[in-house]
């Protein structure tokens, strides 16, 4: 079918397979391969795209869905080369390893933070339970948001003890 | 300038310095195998096998040869080439027999993933069913049928296995120590117990992908999400018989590996349907399900115990029988087998020991490298047993265990003296016990139980791991300095999320004396261009690839000082350098920046000399040996990791539903090079040992059908998952030959997780729990099936 859905700003008007999802279109169809495939059956998460502001999996939602929708992908997160807070927080608490869940992360903490600007970390856990991560065991994912939302400072930041 | 105006040797060693490929994945942009797409490119799909063991009587392929859009259609029948780490046991796609469910049994290549996946579905196989062989002590019953009949047919590395034909055994290893019956005969007690823990799944968030493009004139490129290019170079080769100049391998970015994504994988099949369709490039990617059994997964195992101690709590004697579960190929797991064999006795000191150690096929999806390398199941049963023996002797198990941890001038299993550089277990211990408040209850836990009618119990356990890797294991470094001064390393060990690139970095810098934004490590690994290491497994990577990378710094800066030698004539003894130049001691001021020197220096009058500065480094496991085929004996450590967790678990007697309050873990890594790299690695191996402690498990039906081959089904722990406190801590004591004093640390977090916690567990409520996962059932089971612990005992004094 026919098409228009704006992504990351950009108006693309395509003709779109029906079975396809909006995952193999942003991958496929508009080379956004930021966005990635761990499952393809909505259990893992890394496929988390903004989906008209809202955190969807991005294997679960067909592509035909979309038409006349706003995405945002990871590939608008940081602006002219410079990282996003989240992304930044990130960084700076070791929150990616192998970064194949990264993408997904970074949107589930997104539109947590939108609607929570100051979680718990009970509320942190719930937000991102739905995006898997097999390197990092997701501490340092959650130290990046309690510092991102301002709740951490040099002295209560995670750290390696010595013995 | 002055001496005292350079930067410090270790500038950047030891701080938190930031990954260097953040930005890359945080923004979308790092590429990853998946992420690849060429010109031309055909998609494979594979066709499954739906039994665990059957005859192929036919294959009609017809229909899905005349699907447009397909351009290859394979099945074993055409394809004469066999692959194996160790023990060369498996075709390229299932020829007459399928040896396990969902093995490969044929393949098409088409312009799209909807056609392959079409003509995939066209495809008739008429199997003929088999009873599967699916218990591997069942296995060994010499009337078992045989996964393999011909294994006395096969290749394999005579130096380190001994297949045994006639059974379904690829390895056994044998260890011998001192008397054993002598041991056993001086012992006040014997314990004796069977531990057991199921297969289970790496999940790396990536799965399995390539791409594989065979062109005429046999020139093949392979872009995939291997661990280890130039051993998935050198197995190819070997299977074709191709040159290794051929043979190109690409490794981009890697989605975790885990040790899943190390040997070979369906390489060689995308290789065959690539030269069928014209030599177009092919891709694969595993879906997830594909993941759980096409490829492999960890062994399952048995582990038989008998200790024997004296009337002081010291052991006396340990036998330890391990089954290895390798499922339908021996792949890792044959290696798996004989580095848990020399490592079987945990770090004690053991004077008399015997272990055999089997490798058993059965007809399950086979087993390979899993981070722990065997480590993470055999510890499962060691650590529950050492608390066992404890209870049974009546004495603290964290005594008891530091009464018999290895100390200097102790020897492990093999005949290695261990001295006060290997590394220190009784610390890590200790510290993992402290940071539990181990052996009471804090009164804010008194009042925590009393208030959730909930137990709380304290459990720990300790690790040690060595790389399990040939003796002669090799790896090399080449950095090449820029025009700007600035310089690029190339090494082949690969980035699989552990952080390497970012520690060489570190090391580069500081042996450079260089700002680490001088420095960067290239993200891709790629055969023709970088420099052999032998694989990305073991918590090798650190301590070799970071000797061969100060060894290719001190080249390069030899070579500088070479040229600047010439330009400031001065003899290399009088200059020195920091971050920008080198410059002549006495007389600072004469001096001469990298940059100028960087590719070749030039007079004012135009004449050039030297030309471009580029280091080469190389190391070598120092002194290893192989092992004695009928003792074990021999050097096979490059080091020692020791480690020790300590859990707090609160558990319902009621319900037998636990959580995880702590979890407290220390390691002796030597030195810390990157806290937040290194705390990272210590997590994220202890959350994916919680896991495996906790619920993931293969669960097959008794056709050997896998039952839950998904994310749903087969769960990993969630962020929700979590314990409410996790503390990881450092020992630092120096590795000698280690780069910087450091020694790896990749694998060990995992290791002991399980045990820790069931320790916990009965410590808070009694319960005897001897199989993995620890489910909230099985504690329930476990509280009201409580036999006497003398149970186990078949040696006691008289009372």
């Amino acid at each position: 079918m026919w098409m228009s859905v704006e992504v990351n700003g950009h108006i693309y008007e395509r003709e779109v397979t029906e079975h396809w999802t909006l995952l193999r279109f942003l991958r496929e169809d508009l080379e956004l391969t930021g966005t990635k495939d761990g499952c393809s059956a909505g259990e893992c998460g890394a496929c988390t795209v903004m989906l008209n502001g809202q955190a969807v999996n991005a294997c679960m939602v067909l592509a035909a869905e979309a038409d006349g929708a706003t995405v945002e992908t990871i590939e608008a997160e940081a602006v002219d080369g410079e990282l996003s807070e989240i992304q930044a927080a990130f960084a700076r608490n070791y929150a990616v390893q192998c970064g194949y869940c990264t993408a997904g992360m970074v949107m589930s903490v997104r539109e947590l933070l939108e609607h929570n600007p100051k979680p718990t970390v009970a509320e942190i856990k719930e937000g991102i339970e739905g995006n898997l991560c097999r390197c990092t065991g997701y501490q340092q994912i959650i130290e990046a948001v309690l510092d991102v939302s301002g709740q951490i400072d040099s002295k209560s930041r995670g750290g390696l003890k010595y013995v | 300038m002055s001496e005292s105006t350079l930067p410090p040797a270790a500038a950047h060693v030891g701080d938190d310095v930031q990954r260097v490929d953040d930005a890359a994945k945080l923004t979308g942009g790092a590429m990853y195998a998946s992420d690849l797409v060429f010109a031309g490119m055909l998609y494979a799909q594979v066709k499954k096998s739906p039994h665990a063991r059957a005859k192929i009587l036919a294959i009609n392929t017809s229909k899905a040869k005349n699907l447009p859009g397909v351009h290859a259609v394979l099945t074993g029948k055409e394809l004469d080439y066999r692959i194996g780490l160790y023990v060369v046991d498996k075709d390229v796609l299932a020829k007459d027999v399928v040896r396990h469910f969902g093995e490969a049994v044929a393949a098409v290549a088409a312009e799209s993933l909807d056609i392959a996946c079409r003509a995939v579905d066209l495809i008739d196989v008429e199997y003929e069913v088999l009873p599967p062989v699916l218990n591997q002590l069942d296995a060994l019953d010499e009337n078992s049928p045989l996964v393999h009949p011909d294994l006395g047919s096969y290749d394999y590395v005579k130096a380190s296995f001994s297949p045994q034909p006639g059974t379904n055994i690829p390895n056994l290893t044998k260890i011998r120590k001192g008397d054993i019956d002598a041991g056993f005969a001086e012992a006040k007690w014997i314990v004796e117990r069977e531990y057991t823990n199921p297969s289970v799944q790496h999940v790396p968030l990536e799965t399995h992908v390539a791409i594989v493009e065979w062109k005429a004139g046999d020139e093949v490129t392979i872009w995939s999400s291997a661990q280890s290019p130039f051993t998935l170079r050198d197995l190819f080769c070997r299977a074709f018989k191709l040159p290794h100049n051929k043979v190109r391998v690409v490794i981009p970015h890697v989605g975790g590996a885990f040790g899943g994504k190390a040997g070979i994988h369906l390489e060689p099949l995308l290789a065959c349907l690539s030269r069928k369709a014209g030599g177009r490039p092919v891709k694969f990617q595993a879906t997830r399900e594909e993941e759980f059994s096409l490829l492999p997964c960890r062994s399952a195992l048995t582990y038989k115990i008998k200790t024997g101690v004296g009337a002081d709590g010291r052991i006396t004697a340990q036998k330890l029988l391990m089954y290895w579960d390798s499922g339908a190929y021996a792949d890792y797991a044959v290696n798996v087998t004989r580095a848990s064999a020399y490592s079987a006795g945990g770090p004690y000191d053991i004077p008399n020991a015997w272990v055999d150690a089997y490798t058993i096929y059965t007809n399950k999806p086979w087993g390979t490298a899993y981070r722990g390398f065997g480590h993470v199941e055999f510890f499962w049963g060691l650590e529950r047993h050492m608390e066992l023996v404890a209870e049974v002797i009546g004495m603290d198990p964290l005594e008891f265990r530091k009464k018999n941890l290895l100390k200097p001038g102790s020897t492990t299993l093999t005949g290695e003296r261990i001295n006060e550089h290997t590394g220190n277990p009784l610390k890590c211990l200790e510290a993992a016990a402290s940071a539990i408040n181990y052996g009471r209850l804090t009164p804010e836990e008194q009042e925590r139980q009393a208030r959730t009618g909930r137990r709380i119990g304290k459990g720990i356990a300790t690790l040690h791991k060595a790389p399990a890797m040939p003796s002669f294991t090799s790896t090399a470094a080449v950095i090449k300095m820029n025009s700007d001064g600035s310089v690029v390393v190339n090494i082949a060990l690969t980035e699989i999320g552990q952080g390497t690139a970012t520690v060489v970095t570190q090391m580069a810098a500081d042996r450079l004396r260089f700002p680490v934004s001088r420095v960067k490590v290239a993200v891709e690994r790629d055969t023709d261009k970088d420099p052999f290491d032998w694989q990305t497994v073991a918590s090798k990577g650190l301590l070799l690839t970071g000797n061969a990378v100060i060894a290719a710094c001190d080249d390069l800066l030899r070579q500088a000082y070479l040229d600047a030698a010439q330009v400031l004539r001065a003899q290399t003894v009088d200059l020195d350098h920091d971050g920008e130049k080198i410059f002549v001691k006495q007389r600072p001021e004469e001096s001469v920046t990298f940059a100028a020197l960087s590719i070749g220096y030039v007079y004012p009058n135009g004449n050039g000399i030297g030309g471009p500065l580029i280091g080469l480094g190389r190391y070598t496991a120092q002194g290893l040996t192989s092992l004695d085929k009928e003792t074990g004996q021999g050097l096979p450590a490059l080091d020692w990791t020791y480690g020790a967790h300590g859990v707090i678990a609160e558990v319902d007697p009621e319900t037998g539903e636990y959580t995880v309050i702590k979890i407290a873990s220390a390691f002796d890594v030597g030195k810390v090079i990157n806290p937040g790299t290194m705390r990272g690695q210590c997590i994220g191996g202890m959350i994916q040992g919680l896991g495996t402690a906790e619920c993931e498990s293969y669960i097959y039906d008794d056709q050997g059908h896998l039952l839950n081959p998904s994310l749903t089904d087969n769960k990993i722990l969630t962020a929700k998952d979590l314990p409410e406190e996790i503390e990881c801590i450092a020992v630092e004591t120096p590795q000698l030959d280690g780069p910087f004093g450091a020694r790896g640390v990749g694998e060990h977090p995992m290791i002991s997780v399980a045990p820790a916690l069931a320790n916990a567990i009965h410590d808070a409520t009694g319960a005897e729990l001897t199989h993995m996962p620890v489910r909230s059932e099985d504690v329930w089971r476990a509280i009201h099936n409580r036999l006497p612990v003398d149970t186990w005992v078949t040696k006691a004094p008289a009372v």
